[in-house]
């Protein structure tokens, strides 16, 4: 039995649309692993055991058609970002960006002589949180997935936008 | 063998087509004539004595000529460098060849080891040597339709690609400051 069944036996809890809609979509950002460079070493050791995204609600599909969230990780070169931006709009809305390490975030080390390195993914697409680090550190991943929630709990669907 | 004694092979060989040999490097290497290069190659993979039997690396180098050399009206050079390694012999050898810029037509070695279809490949796409009788010449890291080889001295960035821009943008702040 749960905290909801136990206390919460019989009663009705009173919650706006927006809400409940919020957190349900911040409860399980399923990612679209967009492994691109080192970065995506770390996003995987993000979701290994150690750290673990699964306790967060966020889990890797392999397909844009079941995912909500999009890490970019790693250098986006300019023969990709086409690419990116066909699997961006392949997404179902509501869809977030989440720009992982320096490259992504404006070209890293390539900004200057990079010939092929696009100067950061939000040339392309729109970002909602920026992760920087060279790359990040799991714990920095997940400190962005966090702010991404709170982000979206934010978020008024229904109710006039102040 | 050294590769002193395989230069020496060589040059027996095939005369006018081998150059000089530098034995001053870390790595001695031979310089052979460009259009000689898959002969000499085939003669040093199928020869029992030198049986190259693996292509370790094939890459290309841009040289821009010097002030001296541009008042002789010297042309800009291409080098493509072969390492070869035989694991029957355990002993290796080191080829350096150089092809004008403009007519940069250098023979394909991809059909003595398949191994250097790939190289060959890489080193059209970035310094423009073109391979002939290569089974698949096209580009290999950069899109198709890229224009330009960027890895030559002179290349110029482009300011857009596919209506994105390539430099660093402006509005992302100055990094120039120091």
């Amino acid at each position: 039995m749960s905290d909801i069944d136990t206390k919460m036996d019989g009663n009705i809890i009173l919650t706006s649309i927006d809400k409940i809609l919020n957190w349900g979509r911040a409860g399980s950002p399923w990612a679209m692993g967009f492994g691109l460079a080192c970065c995506a070493i770390e996003m995987m050791a993000t979701g290994a055991s150690h750290f673990d995204l699964d306790r967060i609600g966020m889990f890797f599909r392999p397909s844009p058609r079941q995912s909500d969230v999009m890490i970019v990780a790693g250098t986006v070169t300019l023969k990709m970002a086409s690419r990116l931006v066909r699997l961006y709009e392949q997404m179902p809305d509501p869809k977030y960006v989440i720009s992982m390490g320096s490259c992504s975030n404006c070209g890293g080390p390539y900004w200057q002589y990079g010939y092929h390195v696009l100067k950061g993914v939000d040339q392309v697409v729109p970002v909602d949180v920026y992760v920087p680090g060279c790359p990040p550190r799991p714990e920095a991943l997940i400190y962005g997935i966090y702010e991404l929630k709170k982000k979206i709990m934010k978020e008024q669907h229904l109710s006039k936008r102040a | 063998m050294t590769e002193k004694e395989i230069f020496e092979r060589l040059l027996e060989k095939f005369k006018d087509a081998i150059g000089e040999f530098n034995e001053e490097v870390i790595q001695p290497f031979a310089t052979i004539k460009a259009a000689e290069v898959e002969k000499v190659c085939t003669y040093l993979r199928d020869n029992e004595a030198f049986e190259f039997d693996w292509l370790s690396n094939l890459s290309a180098v841009h040289y821009p000529h010097s002030e001296e050399e541009q008042a002789e009206q010297k042309e800009d050079e291409l080098e493509v460098v072969y390492h070869l390694y035989s694991f029957k012999h355990n002993h290796k050898m080191i080829l350096k060849t150089r092809v004008p810029v403009s007519n940069p037509k250098i023979p394909s070695v991809a059909m003595l080891w398949r191994t250097a279809d790939w190289h060959e490949r890489e080193a059209y796409d970035l310094l423009g040597v073109e391979f002939t009788d290569h089974p698949d010449l096209r580009r290999i890291l950069l899109p198709e339709d890229w224009e330009g080889f960027p890895l030559r001295k002179d290349y110029v960035t482009p300011q857009t690609y596919n209506n994105m821009t390539v430099p660093y943008p402006e509005e992302k702040g100055d990094l120039h400051d120091e």
